[in-house]
């Protein structure tokens, strides 16, 4: 049977990207956030998932403002690189999971989730960023195959943050269900405190986001229990993209341990973290 | 039971289904700049590329004048708006200047002093 072995959380912003796309991380501004960084990395790197299940929401690019899902799951052989504006990321494009989407859409439709499906999707920065961050130098081919799994957070009302975590428990069990023997990694993208517009623009709440990052561990119930004006008022506008981390959250289980973080201020406009986590319960059955 | 209701944060956009129907032609024009050729065609006639999306006057003159607060009251998305900024070179540190009434600089100086903080 699959196994989900580790979680990670992190930040998808675009200028992330981009220092590693033009070669600045060992630049002074961006050198904290990628040292930050390195033994999660390595950590990964001895640790690799057959399939990555990436939780991200699409920022106006394979999605518009005509339908606005607001959970969807991709089930296509591979997920061309959006070109959002500036043109597409230098990337190799991604290689899909088709089975297991299928699968996963199947089990989580009969668990009371009616994701919309997309046979066709283009994804942007908030898939492929993360997958950068796990995987800086990949060459012609990324590690893994992919399911992208998309939240939407940019359309008020977005989905609670206790709904993301019952979704999150919905997607373990369907991995643990799948009939074939791989390894599973869940990726929950987005945050930490952000707001982009507005005159709270720039906004930054650490306590919010270390309180975030330690209970994402401990006690995401709590985490669960804040409302959808909580995470704008104390995260910011574009800090509610932290619901995302109570999917991956809810998919890894109660057995976990926390392998790394890291925190840092500023990535542009936005406090950038990482946490990763490895299920135990996976290791202890392999 | 009355419908929800948008949560109101002050000096926050919360982007929602209101918006999305007033606003609608102007984030759809904003949003077709993710093609090359839709990029040409705006900068070759910013008026007349409008006028085809249907903007109303309001919205074409927030367009044609780059006023990014405007767009913004006007129920713009920021990650629509944010493609007419990249079309113009502008970052999202020059927009955060422009919606905090800062220089760029100044922007980026509070951002890396720790970010902006509020109550
Ligand atoms: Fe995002």
């Amino acid at each position: 049977m699959a196994e989900v072995i580790w979680g990670l959380a992190t930040s998808h912003v675009p200028s992330i990207g981009a220092a590693m796309d033009n070669h600045k991380t060992e630049d002074a501004y961006w050198k904290p956030l990628f040292d930050g960084y390195a033994p999660a990395r390595a950590w990964m790197a001895e640790h690799t998932p057959d399939v990555a299940i990436i939780v991200y929401n699409d920022h106006a690019n394979a999605i518009d403002l005509a339908m606005m899902p607001t959970f969807a799951i991709g089930t296509a052989d591979e997920y061309q690189v959006a070109d959002e504006g500036w043109g597409p990321r230098n990337v190799p494009v991604v290689k899909g999971a088709p089975e297991l989407s299928r699968h996963l859409l199947g089990s989580l439709v009969d668990d009371g989730f009616d994701m919309t499906v997309c046979q066709e999707l283009e994804v942007d920065h908030g898939l492929t960023v993360p997958l950068s961050v796990y995987c800086p130098e990949p060459g012609d081919e990324w590690p893994c195959a992919v399911v992208p799994l998309l939240v939407n957070v940019i359309q008020y009302p977005q989905p609670t943050a206790a709904r993301c975590l019952a979704l999150g428990e919905a997607l373990g069990k369907a991995i643990r269900s799948f009939p074939e023997n791989i390894k599973v990694a869940v990726f929950g993208t987005g945050g930490m405190s952000h707001q982009l517009a507005g005159a709270r623009a720039g906004l930054i709440n650490e306590d919010f986001d270390r309180m975030f990052l330690k209970a994402i561990e401990t006690d995401p119930e709590s985490l669960a229990a804040l409302s959808r004006e909580d995470y704008v008022r104390e995260a910011g506008s574009e800090g509610i993209e932290m619901i995302m981390w109570l999917i991956m959250r809810g998919a890894l289980g109660s057995e976990i341990s926390r392998v790394h973080d890291t925190y840092h201020v500023p990535a542009s406009n936005t406090a950038a973290a990482l946490a990763l986590f490895e299920n135990v319960a996976a290791k202890t059955t392999a | 039971m009355p419908a929800p209701t948008t949560p109101k944060v002050p000096g926050t956009y919360i982007f929602d289904v209101a918006d999305n129907g007033r606003a609608y032609a102007l984030n759809r024009m904003l949003g077709s700049f993710k093609d090359p050729r839709n990029r040409e065609m705006f900068s070759a006639d910013e008026a007349a590329y409008c006028d085809a999306y249907k903007l109303n006057p309001e919205q074409k003159e927030a367009i044609l004048q780059r006023d990014w607060n405007r767009m913004l009251d006007l129920g713009g998305s920021i990650f629509y708006v944010f493609k007419l900024a990249v079309m113009d070179k502008k970052s999202m540190q020059d927009l955060g200047g422009i919606f905090t009434g800062m220089t760029t600089e100044e922007f980026v100086a509070a951002l890396k002093a720790g970010g902006r903080h509020f109550g």
